[in-house]
């Protein structure tokens, strides 16, 4: 292709001028990013208002897309259900029968613990989720893992409050707008999550990897523990994180720990749930004796 | 004769027609800035999977036509970019005005263009603000590897002509004249 004939500033002073200052204007563009760019790495929170309005005011056409999204699946969904009907049917009818034995033993539990949290003197904290709500966009194109929940400050959604879909933790809220929120999801590499493994407690921290899977490092250093298929669940350390939300599930063993893999997709999830955070009680601080040092 | 001139006024003329000058001007720019939204709406990705949409329309754009949009543009629509990219907060408006100059100098250098060197060119400046965006987010406090990007840099690379297809119609578009000159 010849190149465009007009671009010649030739003898032209004013032309030759305009050439230079749209050149300095670029100059000065990189330095404004630059700049703005230090501001972000030294307060990360800086700029969390406009991104918040901006969230805000393109959350309409988010939920839009997200109720297409959701559409979508469910349509490849039920031509896929179309042909595995049977066996599916079959296999639903099964499980149904062992969940029934199981709801009942879990009915029992349940009153057995209330029965003992009354000895205990212990009384239920509040566990009455804050809000239910789609996850209507995320950062699909950065290495940074971040998701945007269509619900916000007029619901009641606050810095910090953990979401979880009925598989699993996804995620926390953290930075609120007026309809909209941004959420760390915890596959971002700056999540860190407090874990213990589901059958007998071996305690771990989750740590996301960027890539959708997550590295489990182990607290206890020695012999690797792990199996694959392990079930991973949060402890309730650091107050944030209700205990024993289901997290992810061992794939992959490593010398130290190992791979795991989320157990709420959230792009298979539809609606989440917007829960407190979880913090109990500090302990009462210790009464300084008086005469003593 | 009133109604015979009044027919002929209704007829679509074939000449003395321009583009309107209020699309001409705004497209590139509403596309570049569907181009940062859009990718946000797709899927509820866990992993960096889709294209920057965002640089790559404004890449197609400088290339297509260049000198149609300022070199001062990247300030503009970095800005944008950057409040739904995920990144740390002027990223763009710093890697865009970059590219834009690039893109400035390759043109003076290297006038005569086909497909193949508009896409050499371009998988350079994706490859490198890929990895440049890796590097930025990682020093504002995120660890994530080399290797995570690697599906996207090859998306990318692969759906730059196809974004390029897209850019050369919505020109089309653009230029289409349909407003009638006085």
């Amino acid at each position: 292709m010849a190149p465009p004939a007009n671009r010649r500033s030739g003898f032209s002073r004013r032309a030759q001028y305009s050439t230079f200052f749209s050149y300095a204007a670029g100059v000065i563009g990189a330095v404004v990013g630059l700049v703005l760019l230090v501001v972000a790495i030294v307060n990360p929170n800086a700029f969390a208002l406009l991104r918040g309005a901006a969230a805000d005011v393109t959350e309409p056409a988010a939920q839009a897309s997200a109720g297409g999204r959701s559409a979508t699946r469910e349509f490849f969904a039920e031509v896929s259900g179309f042909f595995t009907t049977g066996s599916e049917h079959a296999r639903l009818e099964r499980e149904l029968a062992e969940a029934k034995v199981r709801l009942a033993e879990a009915q029992a539990t349940k009153d057995e613990n209330r029965r003992l949290k009354q000895l205990l003197d212990l009384r239920d904290d509040n566990m009455q989720p804050v809000t239910y709500a789609r996850l209507v966009g995320s950062t699909g194109g950065s290495t940074r893992r971040f998701a945007t929940l269509g619900a916000g400050a007029d619901r009641g959604v606050a810095k910090g409050m953990p979401i979880r879909s009925p598989l699993g933790l996804v995620g926390r809220v953290l930075e609120v707008g007026a309809s909209s929120s941004r959420v760390l999801l915890i596959t971002d590499t700056e999540s860190l999550v407090p874990v213990r493994r589901a059958r007998d407690g071996v305690a771990a921290f989750a740590q996301g990897q960027g890539d959708g899977t997550i590295r489990i490092r182990l607290i206890n250093l020695g012999l690797n523990p792990l199996r694959p298929d392990d079930v991973l669940v949060t402890t309730g350390s650091g107050g944030l994180y209700r205990p024993g939300t289901p997290m992810a599930v061992v794939t992959k063993l490593l010398r130290d720990g190992a791979i795991a893999r989320v157990l709420s997709n959230p792009s298979d999830t539809d609606y989440v749930t917007v829960e407190r955070a979880w913090a109990p009680a500090p302990p009462p601080p210790a009464e300084a004796k008086p005469g003593s040092e | 004769m009133p109604l015979l001139s009044r027919t002929e006024s209704m007829v679509r003329q074939r000449i003395n027609r321009r583009p309107s000058r209020l699309l001409a001007g705004s497209l590139p720019w509403l596309t570049i800035m569907l181009g940062s939204v859009a990718p946000g709406w797709v899927l509820i990705a866990s992993a960096p999977v889709l294209p920057p949409l965002g640089f790559l329309m404004f890449l197609a754009w400088r290339q297509l036509r260049p000198g149609l949009m300022p070199i001062w543009a990247g300030l503009p629509l970095g800005l944008f970019d950057d409040l739904f990219s995920g990144q740390p907060f002027g990223t763009a408006v710093l890697l865009w005005s970059i590219c834009a100059i690039v893109l400035e100098v390759i043109e003076a250098r290297l006038p005569w263009r086909n497909f193949l060197t508009e896409w050499l060119v371009a998988i350079g400046l994706i490859i490198a603000y890929i990895i440049l965006c890796l590097g930025i987010s990682n020093i504002a406090g995120a660890a994530a590897p080399l290797r995570v990007i690697v599906p996207q840099v090859v998306i990318s690379v692969l759906s730059y002509p196809l974004v390029g297809r897209f850019v050369a119609l919505i020109d089309r578009l653009r230029l289409t004249p349909f407003m009638v000159l006085r």
